[in-house]
């Protein structure tokens, strides 16, 4: 369709503009007017909040970069020219160090609210899958920006995660040659590295982009896990979820304010403060908080290839979830049995985490194969049959029907059902 | 702007708007609009003022000069802040040169005495960038061309200097810039 956009603004420079190129109309569609559940909690926050902490990192990112050198001979220096020299160097690294911690708060928590509630499910399903494509990409930009400050963490962290790939039989070590570009963990490794945590950011941009798109044509989800029925169960996004996520966000600047000013090391292994030593590997290696379950999956296996394979199943798991679960109901609130079995689950992750951080022996051996073995039954088994077992609790009519009554499900409610719309 | 009819009359005090139309709600809005923008601000100076010369730059901001290599009738050019810096060790004739000029004939007029440092007139320091495009002009060697004026040449769009580092032909619009230095004892100096 070719032609001028007819557009309602009054402001002659903005008609203007939006007449050729509807921005405004499009923004005033999809972020003022935009019709959202009116019975969103704080959960509901993260998604914005993500956008915001993606923005801090490209920010922060941008500036390091100035004062940084991917060169294996100089990156620790330069990086300590930042701390110490470049002004405010200190702050902006910081920020974007403890960001990359934060980053992955505000992601797990916003993973776990569309598994509780779940927003994976009909129509939602391409739209959680962008969002698991968004978390691998994050995963590789936070190993790959890891690497940078070439401490010794930085090095045997790289050294370890690239031979991953050595676990792939026949070309194996080829592939692991081909990504260290020589036969070490080495300067052109550091150099790609560097390229590629410049690059992926604004890879997330865009697929974040499609994200929200594929989010604008099914509607969100919301706490009951209920179509929206009628006009009257949604409010206009501006100001009334505006003003709701600048109180989480509000709240998230506190958090990271007081991890950057008071505790600024607080996720970091003052082992990375040593210069990288390829002839030494640290006594006690272990990845950042954030893939420490990852990393137990993969010592809970006694098999090398097995182990790389569970490890990056855990997540491939996820892009298939919304055919593994049965269950037409989408809200855990209304399921009984699987609101039990995804407190398992949060348990049985933050168990993998604690195992992550110790030692592969004694009791953890034990914690991480039970807590790896019920994390891929959930997913595996758990789900697909809970789904057909399991006795929903009745659905309200509709969002409005609780908030105006007051009350959980009307006695002449629908039942567990209606997914569809009217 | 907001409308004051759809806000709830005040029990106490006015609930009314005041005749100019503003409400507590157009305050409010001002307050949280100017305290985002502070907010902003603080945000942002951090990364503007991250690209000024970072603490390890300035500090390696000034520089020893010995002088006794330098034989009369040429100069040195040193490295100062990522400059080059021109050191001349002048003859008495282009002193004379220089002190004899008159002001009126100058483009930008500057005595020679306010150049150079009293007692030590055959010295003269001075930032060795033209003054019209940043390049670094001629004229430290004797073999140097120099000019119509025995001072320094630019060969890139020919601008010339006396011995006093004054532009006398442009395009350069004004005289070599000096630069900040004392004299430690005779033949020593100190930029910066």
């Amino acid at each position: 369709m070719v032609g001028l956009y007819k557009s309602d603004f009054k402001n002659p420079v903005v008609n203007w503009i939006d007449t050729r190129m509807p921005v405004f109309t499009l923004m005033q569609k999809e972020y003022a007017a935009f019709p959202t559940p009116k019975n969103f909690n704080y959960f509901w926050n993260f998604g914005a909040l993500a956008m915001v902490n993606l923005m801090i990192m490209i920010a922060t990112g941008v500036f390091l970069a100035m004062n940084y050198t991917p060169n294996v001979a100089m990156a620790f220096n330069s990086i300590e020219h930042i701390m110490r020299d470049v002004n405010w160097g200190w702050l902006i690294r910081y920020a974007h160090m403890n960001g990359a911690s934060m980053f992955f708060i505000v992601v797990y928590i916003h993973t776990f609210r569309g598994l509780y509630y779940g927003s994976y499910k009909a129509p939602r399903e391409l739209l959680w899958m962008l969002g698991v494509v968004i978390l691998l990409l994050m995963m590789a930009t936070a190993f790959m920006g890891y690497v940078l400050p070439w401490g010794q963490m930085s090095y045997w962290g790289a050294t370890v995660i690239t031979n991953l790939f050595s676990a792939i039989p026949l070309v194996g070590p080829s592939i692991v040659t081909w990504l260290w570009g020589g036969f070490s963990v080495d300067n052109a490794t550091l150099n790609r590295f560097y390229s590629l945590h410049y690059l992926l950011p604004f890879v997330i941009v865009g697929v974040v982009f499609f994200h929200v798109i594929a989010l604008h044509i099914t509607g969100s989800n919301n706490p009951l896990g209920i179509d929206v029925k009628s006009p009257q169960d949604t409010i206009p996004f501006h100001p009334y979820y505006t003003i709701k996520d600048s109180v989480g966000i509000c709240v998230y600047l506190l958090v990271f304010a007081a991890l950057v000013f008071f505790s600024p090391n607080f996720f970091a292994s003052p082992d990375n403060y040593i210069p990288a030593n390829p002839l030494q590997t640290p006594a006690e290696i272990v990845p950042e908080w954030y893939f420490l379950p990852f990393y137990a999956i993969l010592r809970s296996v006694p098999n090398k290839l097995g182990g790389v394979m569970m490890m990056f199943g855990s997540i491939m798991v996820l892009f298939v979830l919304p055919w593994l679960d049965t269950s037409p109901v989408r809200s855990a609130r209304f399921r009984p049995i699987y609101r039990q079995v995804f407190w398992l689950l949060v348990i049985a992750v933050l168990a993998l985490g604690a195992v992550g951080a110790h030692r592969p022996q004694g009791i953890w051996v034990v914690i991480g194969r039970v807590a790896t073995l019920y994390y891929f039954l959930h997913f595996l088994v758990i789900l697909p049959i809970l789904g057909k077992l399991e006795r929903p609790l009745p659905l309200p009519e509709s969002i409005s029907r609780p908030v105006i009554r007051g009350g959980g499900p009307m006695p002449g409610g629908a039942p567990a059902k209606p997914m569809e719309k009217p | 702007m907001a409308n004051s009819a759809a806000l709830p009359a005040h029990p106490q005090g006015s609930g009314q708007a005041p005749q100019d139309g503003a409400t507590k709600r157009d305050f409010l809005k001002l307050l949280a609009g100017a305290s985002a923008l502070v907010g902003v601000g603080a945000i942002a100076w951090p990364l503007i003022d991250s690209m000024n010369p970072s603490q390890d730059v300035l500090a390696l901001s000034s520089i020893e000069v010995n002088l006794t290599p330098i034989p009369e009738g040429s100069g040195i050019t040193v490295l100062w802040r990522g400059k080059p810096i021109f050191v001349r060790h002048r003859t008495p004739a282009e002193i004379k040169a220089a002190e004899d000029v008159k002001l009126s004939e100058l483009i930008e007029p500057q005595a020679d005495a306010d150049r150079v440092k009293a007692g030590h007139a055959q010295w003269l320091v001075l930032i060795g960038i033209c003054t019209h495009l940043g390049c670094v002009p001629l004229g430290n060697k004797p073999t140097d061309p120099r000019g119509e004026w025995g001072g320094w040449f630019c060969p890139c769009h020919g601008s010339q200097y006396d011995t006093s580092g004054r532009v006398r032909h442009g395009p350069a619009p004004l005289n070599l810039y000096l630069v900040p230095y004392a004299f430690e004892n005779d033949t020593k100096i100190k930029i910066g």
